[in-house]
């Protein structure tokens, strides 16, 4: 039983280890991801959060070589995300990733926020056009872009490619949406702005994000993870991770004696 | 003093090398020039419509690339139509799919080394293989099939360029939405790879236009004094495939034939083809040219 | 689940399973076209030796080799490829003589001494030579190079390995130049800082540092070359003749081991005669000849004998 742990589970992490060929990259990392709230996983350099935030989609398969151990049990039907019996495509419909650099395909702007849907079989035009509206509503685009939805993606500026790549996320509406260092090639102001889209979707999906900015952690999350050289030092609710962290390495951390 | 002399020494080997350098480039574009000056002179005054509309004939004033071209036409829609699904499927498997083991080593060692066998001796595997084994003749579709096997390596080449060029964070983000390997590579890598791919295959077809060494192993007639089936046909199906097996020539051919030649006349034939045979060599890649441009505008990485 | 439009949320075991299926059978059609690159080699390989076993059971590797007469098709016929193989190895070597000076000079030229606008000119153009069929080539080389050549040595033939060879070597100077300044423009540039900063000029530099840096790549241009000279046809088929005498001497008329299967084949060929079979024999030994530069050609460019 962790100190402070979220009330409602939406995934629990259980001796997470993970291999790339016989390099021992995540050593035993376990905690809990609560439903419904944002958990930030910070760390410096090196420290493994990207590689473990991957394991959530499944998207260390993409390449030769990685060994997953341990359970992610996804509630509420206790699969097992890890599992090499699981489909990871299945895991991806349900858990959507934004990526550190903006990447909208070089299509239109509603194309975009379209293409997970006809990945998932959609192709009525009337139901698509109501998804991706509804879509970039939530991610606070729907305004800027509603007049020139055919317009290629790539004519928007970085935060607002980044705000599509939400809404691409957005649209299959996922059970957990995983972001990973989603403001690190952005400007002050649309980092700003998409701080308070997380703040206010986290009502609607489980939400957890990397970032290497821990002021960012202690504006967005609920729960923090402190991860360093692969392994888990601390999971605590955010106020009381950065007022009075229980471990020493922490409070090194936190207050800047190194990374 | 001797350094003063020693950097002045130096400095005039120096340009004395850069006298050289520009007498080397110079061989070539001179070639080139003679040659487009050689073949203008001596054939601009056959190129007339009755040139492009006549067949072959004893008589060199009368005589006409009109077989040949219909055969070049054709023999490369055939060769185009072979080549593209083999090398770009290939493509598309050595870079999406291939893991790192002997088999994909011995399939880029293969092209690699096909690359370099000499035209003639892929005209040699269709006689023995195509014409004889398999029963095709020697036909349209023979020819198509010798040229596309040509020109696979280089279709394999540019394709797997062209398919690299789009950046990983693209595959991601679709993998990321949901897309199986395949939804990924059709939705998104071959479109916005075409470009170079389709580049890539006017190259190589403008190649294989001038090839007559394997075609002429083939058994490609030279004088041919008529057309091929129309690929229609009254009856239903209304589609005939009957041009596929006819014989045919090809324009180098035509021009090899008249070159052959002793009298003067059918030289000057020859250059009228050889003419038209480079308006369509370098239109072909005038065009690769153009749309390698048109698509670097639409998707700018 | 969520919900799509079958209803299975895309998670149904059935879809599972359609998809993984589908999916493999792509991932094989795409194995099976990168495979007919491996079906190619096989089929060129097998076509050629099934095709002139018949001929080598007529005659003996010995009297392949020695004789010094090749007339197949002659009532008293000679089987030795050394005609051949002599008309291959003059023009080669006389192409040769032309591109590697020339196009060695172009890429270190154009890689170490060139402006960029220079080099973006030249560049194209010398791309030009590739697209030029081989016939125009051959053209030129039988009723320019030849008249030409014929105001200096007045009783050269008209079909000469002369003018052949240098039209070859003209036509494959692209070749050589381009991979030897891509082999150039590899060698790192501190290398070259180095020697300018002791006072080096230009072309002290090219020669002493950057060529012998880039020798295997070089190397690997002049194999690729040889290939490609020994391999070449129409010019030779058109301009050098097509009759099989041993000769040594680039001014007189000979036929290579390409022309000779053009010659062949522009005549009567009844499928399994001594004439058709002569044709796979002698391909054979062309092949066993460009086989041999380009796996030189591919083991120096993978650099297995790199100076740095």
């Amino acid at each position: 039983m962790l100190p402070s742990s979220p009330q409602v589970e939406k995934a629990r992490v259980k001796d997470l280890n993970f291999y790339y060929g016989s390099v021992h990259i995540l050593k035993n990392i376990s905690l809990t991801i609560g439903e419904k709230q944002v958990t930030a996983v910070i760390g410096p350099s090196g420290c493994g959060k990207t590689t473990y935030l991957r394991c959530f989609n499944r998207m260390h398969d993409l390449y030769p070589g990685n060994r997953y151990e341990g359970e992610v049990i996804l509630h509420p039907d206790y699969v097992n995300i890890l599992s090499p019996t699981v489909d990871p495509i299945e895991i991806r419909m349900r858990i959507s990733m934004v990526f550190q650099k903006p990447n909208p395909f070089p299509k239109s702007i509603f194309e975009n926020v379209a293409y997970g849907l006809r990945v998932r079989g959609w192709t009525d035009r009337a139901v698509l056009d109501e998804k991706v509206e509804q879509a970039l509503r939530r991610a606070v685009l729907w305004e800027e872009v509603k007049d020139r939805l055919t317009h290629p993606a790539l004519t928007l500026s970085g935060g607002q490619q980044q705000r599509l790549c939400i809404a691409r996320a957005l649209a299959t509406e996922p059970e957990i949406l995983l972001f990973d260092e989603p403001t690190s090639a952005l400007d002050p102001t649309a980092t700003a702005r998409i701080e308070e889209l997380i703040l206010d979707l986290k009502t609607q999906v489980t939400i957890i994000i990397v970032t290497h900015n821990m002021q960012q952690a202690a504006r967005v999350s609920d729960f923090t993870a402190f991860l360093y050289l692969g392994e888990l030092v601390e999971f605590n609710k955010t106020d009381k991770m950065f007022t009075a962290p229980s471990n020493r390495l922490t409070e090194d951390y936190i207050t800047g004696r190194f990374g | 003093m001797r350094l003063q002399s020693a950097i002045a020494r130096n400095r005039f080997v120096d340009s004395l090398f850069a006298i050289l350098g520009l007498l080397a480039m110079l061989v070539g574009l001179v070639t080139l020039l003679a040659l487009f000056l050689g073949l203008a002179l001596d054939g601009w005054s056959r190129l007339t419509w009755r040139f492009f509309t006549s067949y072959p004939s004893r008589f060199p004033v009368e005589a006409g690339i009109l077989s040949a071209w219909v055969g070049t036409t054709t023999v490369m829609f055939v060769t185009a139509l072979t080549a593209v699904p083999i090398g770009v499927g290939a493509a598309v498997y050595l870079e999406e799919y291939a893991p790192k083991n002997w088999l994909t080593d011995l399939i880029e060692i293969n092209i690699a080394n096909l690359a370099g066998v000499p035209s003639i001796v892929y005209g040699l595997l269709a006689l023995g293989l195509l014409v004889y084994q398999l029963h095709l003749g020697q036909s349209i579709l023979t020819a198509g099939l010798t040229l596309a096997l040509l020109i696979l390596p280089i279709v394999v080449t540019s394709a797997r360029e062209a398919i690299r060029s789009v950046p990983n964070s693209i595959r991601e983000a679709a993998h990321a939405l949901g897309a199986t390997k395949w939804q990924t590579v059709k939705d998104h890598v071959l479109p916005y790879a075409t470009g170079g791919i389709l580049t890539g295959l006017i190259i190589a077809l403008s190649r294989a236009i001038g090839e007559s060494a394997p075609l002429i192993t083939i058994g490609a007639l030279s004088f041919i004094a008529f057309l091929p089936h129309p690929p229609w046909q009254p009856e239903f199906p209304y589609l005939s495939f009957q041009w596929l097996l006819d014989p045919f020539t090809v324009m180098p051919i035509q021009m090899f034939n008249w070159v052959s030649r002793p009298q003067e006349e059918f030289h000057t034939n020859a250059a009228a083809a050889g003419l038209a045979l480079l308006g369509m060599t370098l239109a072909m890649n005038g065009l690769a040219i153009f749309i390698r441009a048109r698509f670097r505008k639409q998707i700018k990485w | 689940m969520k919900p799509s439009p079958d209803g299975s949320g895309g998670c149904s075991r059935g879809a599972h399973s359609s998809r993984v299926a589908r999916e493999r059978a792509i991932e094989w059609a795409l194995l099976f076209a990168a495979l007919t690159s491996v079906a190619v080699t096989v089929g060129i390989a097998g076509v050629l030796v099934y095709e002139s076993l018949p001929f080598f059971r007529h005659v003996s590797l010995a009297e392949f080799l020695t004789d010094p007469q090749w007339t197949p098709l002659f009532s008293e016929a000679h089987y030795g490829i050394l005609p051949l193989v002599a008309g291959t190895l003059v023009t080669t070597a006389v192409a040769l003589l032309m591109a590697l000076p020339v196009g060695t000079i172009t890429a270190i030229y154009l890689s170490e001494c060139a402006t960029l606008v220079v080099r973006e000119t030249v560049k194209p153009l010398l791309e030009l030579l590739t697209a030029v069929p081989t016939v125009v080539f051959g053209y030129f080389a039988l009723l320019f190079v030849t008249p030409f050549l014929q105001l200096i040595w007045a009783d050269l033939p008209g079909f000469n390995m002369l003018s052949a060879g240098l039209v070859i070597g003209v036509m494959i100077i692209p070749y050589v130049s381009s991979l030897s300044e891509d082999a150039m423009r590899a060698v790192p540039m501190d290398i070259r800082e180095g020697s300018y900063a002791m006072g080096a000029t230009r072309m002290q530099t090219a020669l002493r540092v950057v060529v012998p840096s880039a020798l295997s790549g070089i190397a690997a241009a002049y194999a690729l070359g040889i290939s490609r000279a020994i391999g070449e046809t129409m010019v030779v088929a058109i301009a050098a003749g097509m009759q099989p005498t041993l000769t040594w001497n680039p001014l007189e008329p000979a036929e290579t081991i390409t022309a000779y299967i053009v010659q062949v084949s522009l005549g009567d060929l009844p499928h399994g005669s001594i004439g058709y079979q002569s044709i796979f024999a002698a391909g054979l030994t062309l092949l066993l000849m460009t086989l041999l530069f380009n796996v030189a050609g591919y083991l120096l460019r993978k650099g297995f004998w790199k100076a740095y």
